[in-house]
C-alpha cells in the first residue's frame, strides 16, 4: 500500500524529530514543527501520533512556548478523545511551569471527558474515569459539580461501576455530600455483593469528613441483617472510630446484635477490637465476647483467636469482675489445646504479662484508642499537577499506579537480567531504584534532584562508626511543639526513605533520634534530632560522607518538610 | 503502535488472528487472553491487562471481543478508538459484525487488517480510501432485498413517506456489490439519543443527561475528494491553491465527481445556556462536537451542516444535554408499596404514565424492580393481556411491549417474603417500604422521537455529473434509554 497523505507527515516528522542535525539547529527544527503543526489535513491518528512525537519538543522561549500552545489550541476540541487526550498530556508537560495554564486545560478538557465517561463504550469510559480520578488527586473540586455524571447505571458492568464509586468519593463537597450519600446508599443493598460492599466503604471513606451523616447511613445499614452488609459496616466502623475519635459514641450504640450476622474472619476481628477497645461503653460487651470463647474451638482462623486474646484482656482492664473468668478460660484453652504457634505464644505472653502484674499490664495494654492523624498522613494532601502529567494519557492510570508499579518492576528485571547474567542481582535492582524513588519523592514539594535509595539498611554500629568520625555539614532549629510520636515520626520518615536508625521513647527528656539516609550516587546522610524540652526547638545535625552541598540541601529540605507536617499535625 | 490484533468470539475461539511486528509468542495468546479473562478476580478490569512483557486491550463489540497487544506504554484513549474503528470498518465491509459474518469473511478481514496497519501502525482507516486497495468481496449470507416489507423495523422514513425501509437496511456491507449497480444509492441518517434519567422517590427530578449522535451511514458511489487531496504530494501545493482558491475541497469539486450532502436541523438549535435563537424557549443543547470533515461555513447561519459523504458509517455530531429538557420526560412511575410485617406480605401498585404525544409510543419497555432477599411467590394483576411480568435473580422483571403515547398501565403485584426485617425500631408500620426493594429501572425505545426535540429537517445532495438515480434517502430519529432509574 502507497504511504498516505497522513503517514507521509507523521514519516517527515518522525525523520526530522530524529535527525541530530535538525535537533542541533533549534531553528530548523521549530521549523519542522511548525510546518508539521499546520497540516490541518491529517486523520485523527496521524495528529495523535504528532502530539506525541511533539512531546520531545522543548520550547526555548516562553514566548515560543505560548506560540506553540496557540497553534495547538483546536486540537483541543477535536471530537476525538484520542487526539484530545494526547493535546492535554502535551499542555501539561510543555506548560509545567505554569500552574494557571495547567488549570485552564484541565478546565477545557472537562467536557470531552465528562463525554467520555458517558459514553457508549464502556471501555473508553472505564479510560476516562481513570484519568479523572487522577485529576481529581490533584484538583479535587475539580468535577465536583458534575456528580450526577458519576452516579452509576443498573445495567453497567461492575468494573466501571467500581470506579464511579471511587470518583463519587473523591469529589464529594460541603453541597453534593447529601445527594451524594443518598445515591450510595442505594448501592448498599444491590445485588452484586462485592459493589455493595465497596459502596459501604466509599461512605466510610467519605465518612472521615461527614462523620454524622454516614454513621447514620451506617446504622441503618446494620438493621438489613445480612452478613455480606454487616461484616463490611463493622470494619468500616472499626477503621472510623480509629481515625475520628468523635463517633465513638454513635458507633458503640450501635454495634449490639451485631455479632449475629458475621461469620467471616475480617468482620469478626473487627468487631472483637471494637468490643475491646471500647467495651466500657458497651453494655453486652463481655457476654459477646464470652460467646466467641465458648465457640472458640471450632474457629478457624487463627487471626480472629489473637484478637479475641488481646480484646478480652483490654477489655478485662475496664471491666474485671466482667471478664475474668472467661480470660481465664481463654488463656487456658490457648496454653493448653492450641496448636497454631503464634495464638499458643500470644496466650503465653500474655499470661506472663498478668503475672508481671496488673499496673504492668495496664501500661502495655492501654495504648491510644484513637489517631487522627494517621488518616492525614494517609491521604496525603493534593499531588501537584507535574508529579502525574508524564503519566496523563499512557496505561499508568489505567492500571492504577500501585499495580503499575508491580508491572514495570517485573518488566524491569526480565529486562536486564538476560542481558547481564554475572551481575544479576546487581543489575536487577540497578535500573528500577532511581523509578521508584522518582514516584515517591515527587510526591513530596521542592526535593529537588535528590534521589533517596529506600533500602539503604545500615546496622547501628556502622552508623556508630561513621558518625563519629565525621564532622557536621549542617546545623539547624526548628520550631516544634509538645511531645514526640515516634511512631508517627518513623513512618513519615519512611515515606520518603529515611531509615531511623534508633529513636527515644515518647516522653522521654532530652528526646532524640538518629537517622540515616543514603541518594543514589551513594552519598550517606547521617542525621541527629535532638528536642530539648524546655526551649520547643528541634535541633536538627546532619553529616554526611561526601562533601556535596546541593543534595545536602536536598536532604535538609526533605527532613524539613517531614518534621513540619509532624509539626503542624501535632498543633 | 500494537503488535498483535486478534478477534475472539464470546465463546472465545479465535477466529481472526495477526501478528504485525513478530516480537511475541504465537498464537497461544488469544487462549491466554482468554483464559486471563475468565479468571480474573472481581475488583480488577478486564479493559487492560497484563503478562510477562504485554498489555492486552480489548472491547467488546456484539458480543466478540477486539484485542489488541502492545508492549509499549501507550495511549489507551486512542487504542480504544481504534479498535471501535476497526469494528466500525469491518462492519462497513462485511455487513454487520457477528461471528458468523466474520467466519464467512475471513479472508477480506485479514486484507483489511493488512491495508489497515502496517508493521503495527496505523495507516488509515478511511472506507473510502481502503476501498482501493481490498479486492475481496464480501460474503453476505442473506441476499438483501428492499422490498422485504416482512420486518417492518424502526425505520420511520420522514423523507419518503410511503415507503418504510426494514430495519435490517442499513446492516450490509457498503461496498459488496461492485457489479450490482442497482442497491447503491441510499443514505441513511440516525438521529440516536441516550437517556439517563434520575427520580427521586417524591417525583421530583434529581438528574437528566442526554448523549446525541447524528450517524450518516452512505451507500453512495464514491464521492469523496479526500483522494485527491490526500494523494496529491507534498503540503505546499495544496497550501498553494488554497491560498488562491479559498479552499480546496473547492476546487476538486470542480473537477472531480462529487456529492455534497446538506443537513438541515432545526433552526432554532442553539448550543449553550445563553445562546438564543428563534422564538420561544428552542431545543438547547450544552456541548456539540464535530466530525472533522464537516464544514460548518453555514451552520451558525442557517444550522446547515455540509459534508461529502464518505462511504460508510460517519458520526457527523454528537451533542450533550444535561438539566434542562424542553419537552416532559418520557415516562412517570407512580409506586406505592404496602409492607405487613407481620404476615411478611409485600404489595407493590405500580402505575406507568406515558407522558409521550399521543402519536409517539414507546417500545420494548421493561421495568427492572429489585427485591428485598428470599421472595418466594409472586401473584400479578396486569392492566392489559400483552404485557408479561416474571421474577428472576431478586428482581421483578415486567414487560411492556408497545406503549402509547398519553396512555396509562398499572400493575399489582403480591408478593410473600418470610423473614424479613423491617427497618429496626419503628414497629409494624406498613408504609415503609422494606429495605432492599428498589430503585426501579426502565429500559424502553422510542422511535421517531428525539428528547432534546432536535430534527433534521432535511438532507440534500447535490449531485454531479457521474451520479445516476436519484438515490434513497433514509431519515430516522430514535432515542432510547441508558439508565432510566426511578427510587421507589
Amino acid at each position: 500500500m502507497p504511504y498516505l497523505g497522513s503517514e507521509d507527515v507523521v514519516k517527515e516528522l518522525k525523520k526530522a524529530l530524529c535527525n541530530p542535525h535538525i535537533q542541533a539547529d533549534r531553528l530548523r527544527y521549530r521549523n519542522v514543527i511548525q510546518r508539521v503543526i499546520r497540516m490541518s489535513k491529517l486523520d485523527q491518528w496521524g495528529q495523535a501520533e504528532v502530539l506525541y512525537f511533539l512531546l520531545r519538543y522543548q520550547p526555548r522561549s516562553e514566548e515560543e512556548l505560548f506560540d506553540i500552545l496557540n497553534l495547538l489550541d483546536s486540537f483541543l476540541k477535536s471530537s476525538s478523545p484520542g487526539v484530545v487526550m494526547g493535546a492535554t498530556k502535551l499542555f501539561l508537560i510543555l506548560a509545567k511551569k505554569f500552574p494557571h495554564v495547567q488549570t485552564d486545560v484541565l478546565v477545557q478538557v472537562k467536557g470531552p471527558l465528562l463525554a467520555a465517561c458517558s459514553s457508549e463504550s464502556r471501555e473508553l469510559c472505564f479510560a476516562a474515569l481513570c484519568h479523572v480520578r487522577q485529576i481529581l488527586h490533584s484538583l479535587p473540586g475539580h468535577f465536583s459539580s458534575h456528580y450526577k455524571k458519576f452516579f452509576c447505571s443498573y445495567s453497567e458492568p461492575h468494573y466501571i461501576k467500581l470506579q464511579k464509586v471511587e470518583v463519587l468519593c473523591e469529589l464529594v463537597n460541603d453541597e453534593n455530600v447529601q445527594q451524594v450519600l443518598e445515591e450510595l446508599r442505594g448501592y448498599c443493598t444491590d445485588v452484586s455483593a462485592d459493589f455493595a460492599q465497596a459502596a459501604i466503604f466509599a461512605i466510610g471513606g467519605i465518612a472521615r469528613t461527614y462523620t454524622d451523616q454516614c454513621v447514620q447511613i451506617l446504622t441503618e445499614l446494620l438493621g438489613l441483617r445480612q452478613d455480606h452488609i454487616t461484616t463490611v459496616v463493622v470494619q468500616t466502623f472499626r477503621d472510623l472510630v480509629w481515625l475520628c475519635p468523635q463517633c465513638t459514641e454513635a458507633v458503640c450504640q450501635a454495634l449490639p446484635g451485631c455479632e449475629e450476622n458475621i461469620q467471616d474472619s475480617e468482620g469478626k476481628q473487627a468487631l472483637i477490637w471494637l468490643l475491646g477497645v471500647h467495651g466500657e461503653r458497651i453494655p453486652n460487651a463481655p457476654y459477646v465476647l464470652e460467646d466467641f470463647v465458648e465457640n472458640v474451638k471450632s474457629e478457624t482462623f487463627p487471626a480472629v483467636k489473637m484478637e479475641l486474646l488481646t480484646a478480652l484482656l483490654r477489655l478485662f482492664l475496664s471491666r474485671p469482675a466482667e471478664c475474668q473468668d472467661t480470660l481465664g478460660r481463654l488463656l487456658y484453652y490457648c496454653i493448653e489445646e492450641e496448636k497454631d504457634m503464634a495464638v499458643r505464644d500470644r496466650g503465653l505472653f500474655y499470661y506472663r504479662l498478668l503475672l508481671a502484674g496488673i499496673d504492668e499490664v495496664k501500661r502495655i495494654l492501654c495504648s491510644p484508642k484513637s489517631d487522627p492523624s494517621l488518616g492525614l498522613l494517609e491521604d496525603q494532601a493534593e499531588r501537584p499537577v507535574n508529579s502525574w502529567a508524564s503519566d496523563f494519557n499512557t496505561l499508568v492510570p489505567v492500571y492504577g499506579k500501585a499495580r503499575w508499579a508491580t508491572i514495570s518492576k517485573c518488566q524491569g528485571a526480565e529486562r536486564c537480567g538476560p542481558e547481564l547474567p554475572n551481575t544479576a542481582s546487581f543489575a536487577t535492582s540497578g535500573p528500577l531504584i532511581p523509578e521508584e524513588n522518582k514516584k515517591r519523592v515527587q510526591e513530596l514539594p521542592d526535593a529537588g534532584a535528590l534521589m533517596l535509595v529506600p533500602k539503604c539498611q545500615l546496622t547501628a554500629e556502622c552508623f556508630e562508626k561513621t558518625w563519629l568520625h565525621l564532622k557536621v555539614a549542617h546545623q539547624q532549629v526548628l520550631p516544634w511543639q509538645g511531645a514526640v510520636h515516634p511512631d508517627t515520626l518513623q513512618m513519615a520518615l519512611q515515606v520518603v526513605n529515611i531509615q531511623t536508625i534508633a529513636m527515644s521513647r515518647a516522653g522521654a527528656q532530652p528526646w532524640k533520634a538518629y537517622l540515616s539516609a543514603q541518594d543514589d550516587t551513594g552519598c550517606l546522610f547521617l542525621t541527629e534530632l535532638l528536642l530539648e524540652p524546655e526551649n520547643l526547638e528541634m535541633q536538627i545535625s546532619v553529616k554526611q560522607n561526601e562533601a556535596r552541598t546541593e543534595a545536602l540541601n536536598g536532604f535538609i529540605s526533605v527532613l524539613e518538610t517531614v518534621i513540619g507536617t509532624i509539626g503542624e499535625i501535632k498543633s | 503502535m500494537i503488535s498483535q490484533f486478534f478477534i475472539l468470539s464470546s465463546k472465545g475461539d479465535p477466529l481472526i488472528y495477526k501478528d504485525f511486528r513478530g516480537d511475541s509468542g504465537g498464537r497461544d495468546v488469544a487462549e491466554l487472553f482468554y483464559r486471563k479473562l475468565t479468571g480474573l478476580p472481581g475488583d480488577e478490569s478486564p479493559v487492560v491487562m497484563h503478562h510477562d512483557d504485554r498489555h492486552f486491550i480489548h472491547i467488546r463489540h456484539s458480543g466478540l471481543y477486539l484485542v489488541a497487544t502492545t508492549s509499549e506504554n501507550i495511549s489507551p484513549f486512542s487504542l480504544l478508538e481504534l479498535l471501535s474503528r476497526l469494528a466500525t470498518l469491518l462492519g462497513d465491509y462485511c455487513g454487520s459484525l457477528g461471528e458468523g459474518t466474520i467466519s464467512r469473511n475471513v479472508a477480506l478481514v485479514y486484507e483489511l487488517l493488512d491495508e489497515v496497519l502496517d508493521y503495527g501502525y496505523v495507516q488509515t482507516t478511511s472506507t473510502e480510501m481502503l476501498r482501493n486497495f481490498i479486492q475481496t468481496e464480501a460474503v453476505v449470507s442473506k441476499p438483501f432485498s428492499l422490498f422485504d416489507l416482512s420486518s417492518v423495523g424502526l425505520f420511520g422514513a420522514e423523507t419518503q413517506q410511503s415507503k418504510v425501509a426494514p430495519s435490517s437496511a442499513a446492516s450490509r456491507p457498503v461496498l459488496s456489490s461492485r457489479t450490482d449497480q442497482s442497491q447503491k444509492n441510499e443514505v441513511f441518517l440516525d438521529v440516536v439519543e441516550r437517556l439517563s434519567v434520575l427520580i427521586a422517590s417524591n417525583g421530583s427530578l434529581l438528574k437528566v443527561d442526554v448523549q446525541g449522535e447524528i450517524r450518516l451511514k452512505s451507500f453512495l458511489p464514491s464521492g469523496s475528494g479526500e483522494e485527491f487531496i490526500g494523494g496529491s504530494q507534498g503540503g505546499v501545493w495544496d497550501r498553494l491553491l488554497a491560498g488562491v482558491y479559498g479552499s480546496i475541497w473547492w476546487l476538486s469539486l470542480m473537477f472531480f465527481p462529487l456529492t455534497e450532502m446538506r443537513i438541515g436541523l432545526t433552526e432554532e438549535f442553539c448550543v449553550g445556556k445563553s445562546e438564543l435563537r428563534g422564538y420561544g424557549p428552542g431545543i438547547r443543547v450544552d456541548e456539540v462536537s464535530f466530525h472533522s470533515s464537516v464544514h460548518l461555513d453555514e451552520f451558525e447561519s442557517h444550522r446547515i451542516l455540509r459534508l461529502q459523504p464518505p462511504q460508510g458509517e460517519l458520526t457527523v455530531m454528537r451533542y450533550q444535554l444535561s438539566d434542562d429538557l424542553p419537552s416532559p420526560l418520557p415516562f412517570r412511575l407512580f409506586p406505592s408499596v404496602q409492607w405487613d410485617r407481620g404476615s411478611g406480605r409485600l404489595q407493590v401498585y405500580l402505575k406507568l404514565r406515558c407522558d409521550l404525544p399521543p402519536k409517539s409510543q414507546a417500545l420494548n419497555v421493561r421495568l427492572h424492580l429489585p427485591l428485598p432477599r428470599g421472595v418466594v411467590s409472586l401473584s400479578q394483576e396486569l392492566s392489559s393481556p400483552e404485557q408479561k411480568a416474571e421474577l428472576g435473580e431478586g428482581a421483578l422483571r415486567w414487560d411492556l411491549p408497545r406503549v402509547q403515547g398519553g396512555s396509562q398501565l398499572s400493575a399489582l403485584f403480591q408478593m410473600d417474603v418470610p423473614g424479613l426485617p423491617g427497618p429496626p425500631g419503628q414497629g409494624p408500620s406498613t408504609s415503609a417500604p422494606p429495605l432492599g426493594l428498589g430503585p426501579a429501572s426502565l429500559s424502553f425505545e422510542l422511535p421517531r422521537h428525539t428528547c432534546s426535540g432536535l430534527q433534521v429537517r432535511f438532507l440534500r445532495l447535490a449531485f454531479r455529473p457521474c451520479g445516476n438515480a436519484n438515490p434513497h434517502k433514509w431519515v430516522r430519529h430514535l432515542s432510547h434509554s441508558d439508565a432510566y432509574v426511578i427510587r421507589i
